[in-house]
């Protein structure tokens, strides 16, 4: 077996040096009923290509976004990853290296997650960051966590402009601390009224900037209102891209700034592994979750970095932890990383800029089509449109033609009917004229 | 000051340099920037480049009018800008400052650092299954549908039990999922308890997940022989007790041979078994935990299937549920149905389920990778891995008994766990006796866990090391422990230990001064 170095004779050697007879009297605290004779009933083992053919006959099954018009978005973005993101992040130094709790020896990693935690500050608009989280989602289910912890109150009020999948995690995990996660209706006219939901009771307030219709609010007069029933306010944001176009989260008054991170360096991968930021406000440092790098000494004086403040994390506090997370979204939040260096302040700009451009272009022929309308006026590079029949079947059938059209409404509050119809459309660098020719004319077929 | 290795050992003359300043390299004397050989240092990347340059060439935005509804970002980020050759050596160079499985044994007990195939890297990049939507029509993604069933069938069959969870993110993500089922078990039954039982020498996050599922932590103590004490623990027992969660092996490296006993405790008073399958490398193939009565345990598809760890994640933990909790689990999971795979995602579908715990489906990247390496090894060569696991940790033991101090008598499993006895009254700590490990040319095993031994020293090698090398880091262990023992009473060297390393990118770290004054971002300088 090829990843099996141990011959036939150094097995023999060792267990000589253990003086044992067989490998089966090392696992002899196994209660007798529980152990397993011989191999279970699974296929034997295989060569590379066999393996290799397998999985091709998988993939093969599968219509990639990449071979058609695709305009698939509602929180995983299809954009151009630069080649050398997934070379660097294969190099075994980084790919083969375990969390860095031998600073000596891991100063590559420590360095790149001080750098990350600057790039998420800089970019949300706040003081700091930490070394990354699973996803957004359960970002945002860690941020009420910690608005909670920190206000000591018991509610939290959820917009009904979040990411459902947002929503979910956050009734999931977050539910169980005074149960307290309430969630606002989906609000498609835009009268949704959080300011009325504040009282004294209230942790926090949560919304999605732009939300997942793709609408973009500002969002300082709520934060003021929110800090006036000292609550925290707490945003999303599902495409980071964005935040090269829009004023920062930050800027708007927000106390912590959560966001999926993938749309730089990750790719789509079916919907994981993505890479959950987080960032806040120095003051509340200490409710923290998760890692954070921090910058020091070394016995000769030199900089470096440890991971630090780690009095918060699991490993050392246990039951009184700050969250239980330990793995997170390392190597992701590499790949992010290297995407931004590359980018750099004027690339990242450009990118958001060349998203909105376009979409506004694409949002502007397909509401032109008889009989669809767009939800929102402002938007950045994703939007939603009103379809004259079930956007499901729609999309179903587009598919069919190889355009991925977008994410239709019931995919995501499959239980309110005034969804039915709604088609979320996302349009990035990568969608060229020939792909929105191909929607418009498609969907105007369609919907005739 | 110069030590044999012609490094300096006293801080070097340039003066400590804050974030920003110009002089970055505080460097050994003789050296102009700091660099030594082939070890660079570099600067932070917002200490280089200049504003308007990119590694990227993007076209000329579309000419329209925005419809940022008044909201364009005003003022710059901050962000410097580098072109791409720029890049690409600063990260090559931080690259270099990594220890690396890929580069050397890393024998960090309960964290299986094990060969990373590249196979498996291939395969997660093939564009229908690495380049494919969440939220494509389920037509189009049935090859992704039917692999993450496919994976749930191989680990269905190795673990013996009737459901898998597929979404939870890494381990800490997967006993949650295990909790949040237990929870959901119990409230259904009009029967929410309060206590979870959990050993003294569990990882962290067990209690951690406990606690933020609104549990009580109730400890159970050890034995002297490193397993669960199954009086104490049936004395805990009661009607308030929903979980107990257990790892086996146990993070002493042993198995824990009341297993049955304590499955059939808790079953006994309505709790449920939690199993933190984070060692479950150490028996796949040999042992089917479903044979042992738990009730739910995840799996680190980034430990026993070999996905990479990546300085610090991503990972993936599967849970799997006994009968008694499989209703209970999760949203979204795939079903098939005749030849065709669905997504069920929509709760009304799933009545008992506790809801959605992530984004999406799960970590299909780590999907992919863990699948390559089961068809890679197939049935056979997984109840292999479990066997060379051990054999390599028995050996190390064996090797290592006569010269440091094993904590436990009789057979480990895949970790070998030694304290610091070896080292009383020779000034030299476990933490020194670990960073002398660096000076020759080894990452240190994990140290000062678990908590039920003093001074912990716990080693797995992992089956994909060869004798040669487990020889290797056998003589070097030996080495230093024979210098150790050699500074006992005041004698020799003790500072081979104690200013250790001397050799690394670095030498220790001020983590007091980190915690103390937090510095945890580059700004401009005023």
């Amino acid at each position: 077996m090829r990843y099996l170095p141990l011959t036939a004779d150094d097995r023999a050697a060792m267990l000589g040096v253990i003086g044992a007879a067989s490998v089966d009297d090392l696992f002899a605290d196994v209660p007798v009923p529980a152990r397993l004779p011989g191999p279970l009933d699974l296929p034997a083992h295989q060569g590379e290509w066999e393996v290799e053919k397998a999985f091709r006959a998988l993939a093969a099954k599968s219509l990639s976004p990449g071979e058609v018009p695709s305009f698939l978005g509602a929180g995983a973005y299809r954009h151009h990853i630069p080649a050398s993101v997934d070379h660097l992040i294969q190099r075994s130094e980084f790919l083969t290296s375990y969390t860095p709790y031998q600073p000596e020896i891991a100063q590559g990693t420590l360095q790149h997650l001080f750098e990350f935690q600057t790039q998420v500050a800089m970019l949300t608009g706040m003081e700091v960051a930490n070394a990354s989280m699973y996803d957004g989602a359960t970002a945002c289910a860690e941020a009420v966590l910690m608005a909670k912890r920190q206000t000591r109150r018991p509610r939290a009020i959820l917009s009904g402009g979040l990411h459902p999948h947002y929503r979910d995690c956050t009734r999931t995990m977050a539910g169980f601390v005074d149960h307290g996660v309430e969630t606002l209706p989906l609000d498609l006219d835009g009268t949704e009224d959080l300011v009325a939901q504040l009282g004294k009771d209230v942790a926090c307030v949560v919304v999605q900037y732009p939300d997942v219709l793709g609408r973009v609010r500002d969002l300082t007069a709520l934060a003021e209102a929110v800090h006036a029933a000292g609550a925290l306010l707490i945003v999303a944001v599902t495409e980071i891209v964005s935040l090269g176009a829009l004023q920062p989260p930050g800027a708007m008054g927000a106390d912590i700034v959560v966001a999926e991170g993938q749309s730089l360096g990750v790719p789509l991968s079916f919907g994981g592994p993505y890479v959950g930021l987080f960032a806040t406000r120095e003051k509340f440092l200490r409710q923290m979750p998760g890692r954070l790098c921090g910058e020091t000494v070394d016995a000769d004086g030199r900089r470096g970095y440890v991971l630090t403040l780690s009095a918060r994390e699991q490993h050392i506090r246990r039951e009184k932890a700050t969250s239980n997370i330990c793995t997170n979204a390392g190597l992701c939040a590499l790949a992010f990383s290297i995407h931004l260096s590359l980018l750099g302040e004027a690339g990242y700009v450009r990118l958001a800029q060349i998203n909105h451009g376009k979409a506004v272009q694409a949002a502007d022929r397909l509401a032109a089509i008889p009989g669809v309308s767009l939800v929102n006026q402002g938007f950045f590079n994703e939007f939603t449109l009103k379809l004259p029949k079930d956007a499901t079947l729609v999309v179903e059938a587009l598919a069919k033609k190889r355009i991925l059209a977008g994410v239709p409404g019931a995919r995501l509050w499959p239980e309110d009917p005034q969804a039915a119809n709604l088609l979320l459309v996302a349009v990035t660098e990568l969608n060229d004229d020939g792909d929105v020719d191909a929607l418009v004319a498609a969907l105007a077929a369609e919907v005739k | 000051m110069l030590n044999r290795q012609g490094r300096a050992t006293q801080p070097a003359a340039v003066p400590v340099t804050g974030p920003g300043a110009d002089a970055t390299f505080a460097g050994d004397a003789g050296s102009i920037l700091g660099h030594r050989g082939l070890d660079h240092e570099e600067r932070l990347i917002f200490e280089m480049g200049e504003e308007g340059r990119s590694g990227v060439d993007l076209p000329e935005p579309p000419k329209v009018e925005s419809r940022l509804g008044g909201l364009a970002r005003q003022g710059r980020i901050g962000l410097p800008g580098l072109a791409e050759p720029q890049v690409v050596r600063h990260f090559v160079r931080l690259s270099r400052r990594n220890y690396a499985i890929d580069l050397g044994l890393y024998p960090l007990g309960s964290c299986t650092m094990k060969h990373n195939p590249r196979l498996n890297e291939k395969m997660a990049r093939l564009p229908g299954l690495g380049d494919v939507h969440p939220l494509q029509p389920q037509s189009t993604v049935q090859g992704a549908l039917e692999l993450i069933e496919r994976l749930a069938g191989w680990i269905m069959t190795l673990t013996g039990m009737p459901a898998v969870a597929m979404s939870p993110a890494a381990g800490a993500h997967g006993e949650l999922c295990g909790l949040m089922a237990i929870h959901a078990a119990h409230v259904a039954k009009g029967d929410a308890r309060k206590r979870v039982l959990v050993p003294e020498s569990a990882h962290g996050t067990n209690p951690a997940t406990a606690a933020l599922c609104g549990y009580t932590v109730d400890p159970i103590p050890a034995t002297a022989d490193g397993r669960i004490d199954l009086e104490a623990f049936r004395a805990k027992l009661g009607p308030d007790v929903a979980a107990v969660m257990l790892t086996n092996p146990n993070t002493c490296g042993l198995f824990e041979r009341d297993v049955i006993a304590v499955a059939e405790g808790i079953h006994s008073v309505g709790g449920y078994f939690y199993c933190d399958g984070a060692n479950f490398n150490a028996i796949v193939g040999r042992v089917r935990p479903g044979d042992l009565g738990i009730d739910a345990m995840h799996l680190n598809l980034h430990k026993t299937f070999s996905t990479p760890h990546g300085g610090g994640g991503p990972g993936s933990g599967p849970v799997v549920f006994s009968d008694a909790l499989k209703d209970f689990a999760p949203l979204p999971f795939v079903r098939r149905e005749g030849d065709a795979f669905r997504l069920v995602e929509d709760p009304r579908e799933a009545p008992k389920s506790f809801g959605r715990m992530k984004g999406f489906h799960g970590q299909m990247g780590m999907f992919i990778r863990a699948l390559a390496y089961m068809m890679s090894h197939g049935g056979d060569g997984l109840r292999q891995v479990a066997e060379d696991a051990v054999l390599a940790a028995n050996y190390v033991m064996a090797s290592l008994k006569d010269v440091m101090t094993p904590s436990f008598d009789g057979p480990c499993m895949h970790e070998a766990l030694f304290d610091d006895r070896f080292l009383k009254d020779t000034g030299v700590t476990t933490l020194d006796f670990a960073k002398a490990m660096i000076d020759q040319g080894f990452h240190p095993m994990t140290m000062y866990f678990p908590l039920v031994v003093h001074g912990a020293l716990l080693i797995e090698p992992t089956e994909t090391e060869s004798k040669d090398s487990i020889d290797g880091f056998v003589a070097v262990l030996r080495g230093l422990a024979e210098q150790a023992i050699a500074c006992r009473g005041g004698q020799g060297d003790p500072a081979a230990f104690t200013e250790a390393p001397r050799l690394a990118p670095r030498r220790r770290l001020d983590e007091t001064r980190a915690a103390r004054t937090p510095v945890l971002r580059w700004k401009q300088p005023a």
